[in-house]
């Protein structure tokens, strides 16, 4: 395992800890930054390392919210229908990725972005199902106080978001990941060398979906009322972009760091600025990437820059 | 020598061109194979054709007897099709050893990322990248580039390799070192195909050489008999090569 994989695995299990100095507000804040950093470690797996940029995360998120909602409505126990959900994401991902990932560049961007709507309209149109426009309530599965509610949603995307960084970590290390890598950096070169790049690509992105389905599911879950316009929104898809590219594309601890600033530069912004809150959030990106255009990550890069000169 | 590979009849249009009409041809296990023409004749489709990157209209390419004329390139790679581009193809931001990595990791059944990289090592050194293993393939020079083809090549453990234009770009010492490259390939055992302009290469190294002229096979034979054929002074080397080389298809 490399170091910076380590890091990541450490800050994830020590974030565990959050619940035990927290009121219902910092958890609530703290459940978003979870979910913010499984997105933005998702979506690295086939942005980052396959180079392929992917807009279909709010498709997944929303498909994920929905399954393990309906699952749920029908009486299944939480711990059943989100591990359905990142199955069928999975499952489903997969599928279309071997066609759409045919496409490259800007005809795959747009084709991916087009998933999103044509999920929407699928469950807006499944009335039966889903409650289409009217939405879809989901029972209770928390305990009873506020507070206690609240830890528990923290915990349950804590462990999806674990679980997308062992994943992040296992990729990155395997031939898998190195693959991926290949890919974006030439891919006529990696299928002259003998590399299934169809197969490699239909596995990344849907283990980029997987557990943005998870966290679909316990999301509908936490917040109990789902509707399309909610949970297709594109701003999933876009925000772990800008997460990623403020990190440092490619690199699993760079985007998870990348998500939590982002959440803190969001949360501050909208705190003190309501009303031009999303024009100064979107100037600040706009700043971070002029100025970095490697994300946080190269900070690390010319410290170790730095040290050889000096070494 | 033992048939390696076989073209029966292979035809490729591009919409309304035929870049390659009906061209039939063996290639014999350990021959070092020249394929010359001029520039648009059909050789790199040619190349393209038998690696899988445009498939062949018509006609079937048979690999020791297995017909694989619709197999995928990954597929082909794996049987030990190996090839290097006219136009370099690096993993740019990769370092020079974790080109040969891939190269290994991905054509050879059960490589995992640690063997391949320390296997790496001994391709690198064959074609004298050792000292630039830690590099980004994006540093190295068009020289060196293209010898990290080659590790890359070689390191797929190929039954056989095809040389697109090894030295086009390269200044007589490079070339020299290239030669020399392709000879120690040769010796090795596998068996090469080489696209290449320059004819002194050519002769140095070729055991048969055969022409390629608006996608049809003009001549195939010993080096020294097919440039003094005159359709292939007509078409390629001119009237006056042959003349410097005293091998007029006239006289």
């Amino acid at each position: 395992m490399t170091r910076s994989a380590a890091i990541l695995l450490v800050l994830v299990a020590a974030y565990a800890v959050v619940p035990l100095f927290s009121d219902a507000y910092l958890l609530r804040l703290g459940t978003f930054a979870s979910l913010y950093a499984v997105l933005a470690l998702s979506w690295n797996i086939v942005g980052g390392f396959a180079g392929y940029p992917s807009f279909a995360t709010a498709a997944f998120f929303g498909f994920g919210a929905y399954t393990s909602g309906v699952l749920q409505a029908g009486g299944l126990p939480l711990g059943v229908s989100v591990p359905a959900a990142a199955l069928a994401s999975f499952v489903l991902a997969s599928a279309l990725g071997a066609v759409l990932l045919r496409l490259r560049g800007h005809y795959f961007a747009i084709a991916s972005l087009s998933l999103v709507e044509v999920f929407r309209e699928l469950v807006n149109n499944a009335t039966d199902l889903t409650g289409g426009g009217m939405g879809l309530n989901i029972p209770l599965s928390g305990s009873s106080g506020v507070l206690q509610d609240a830890t528990f949603f923290f915990y349950a995307m804590w462990a999806v978001l674990l679980a997308t960084a062992l994943m992040a970590t296992f990729v990155g290390a395997s031939k898998l990941g190195f693959g991926l890598v290949c890919i974006r950096q030439n891919e006529t070169a990696a299928t002259m060398v003998g590399l299934d790049t169809t197969l490699y690509k239909t596995i990344a992105f849907g283990l980029s979906a997987c557990f943005v389905g998870a966290s679909g599911g316990i999301y509908a879950a936490w917040v109990h009322y789902i509707d399309p316009s909610d949970v297709f929104d594109i701003l999933y898809s876009v925000k772990p972009i800008v997460m990623a590219l403020i990190g440092g594309l490619g690199s699993s601890l760079g985007v998870a760091i990348g998500a939590f600033v982002y959440l803190a530069l969001e949360e501050i912004v909208w705190r003190n600025y309501i009303q031009i809150h999303s024009g100064l959030l979107g100037l600040l990106i706009v700043v971070m990437l002029l100025f970095l255009p490697h994300g946080l990550m190269s900070f690390r890069g010319r410290l170790l820059r730095r040290i050889g000169r000096h070494g | 020598m033992a048939e390696l590979l076989r073209l029966d009849a292979v035809s490729r249009r591009f919409s309304g061109l035929k870049a390659l009409d009906e061209v039939t041809l063996d290639v014999r296990r350990g021959e070092v194979l020249g394929l010359i023409g001029p520039n648009g004749a059909g050789k790199t489709t040619l190349v393209n054709v038998v690696t899988g990157v445009t498939p062949a209209t018509s006609g079937t390419v048979t690999l020791q007897g297995r017909d694989i004329t619709r197999l995928k390139t990954f597929r082909l790679a794996r049987l030990g099709l190996a090839r290097t581009f006219q136009i370099v193809q690096p993993f740019a931001e990769l370092s020079v050893l974790d080109n040969v990595t891939a190269a290994i990791l991905f054509s050879q059944a059960g490589a995992t990322v640690k063997s391949a990289r320390e296997a790496a090592m001994a391709d690198l050194a064959f074609v004298g990248l050792d000292r630039q293993a830690a590099q980004p393939a994006a540093t190295l020079t068009l020289a060196m580039r293209k010898r990290l083809e080659l590790a890359k090549a070689l390191a797929m453990k190929p039954r056989l390799l095809f040389l697109d234009e090894v030295n086009a770009g390269l200044n007589s010492a490079e070339v020299e070192r290239a030669t020399d490259l392709i000879r120690r390939l040769a010796d090795s055992g596998i068996t090469i195909v080489m696209i290449e302009h320059l004819m002194k290469v050519v002769l140095n190294v070729c055991t048969r050489i055969l022409v390629l002229h608006n996608g049809r096979l003009i001549a195939d034979g010993a080096p020294r008999e097919v440039i003094a054929h005159p359709a292939v002074v007509q078409a390629y080397l001119g009237h006056k090569y042959a003349q410097q080389a005293g091998l007029d298809g006239r006289a």
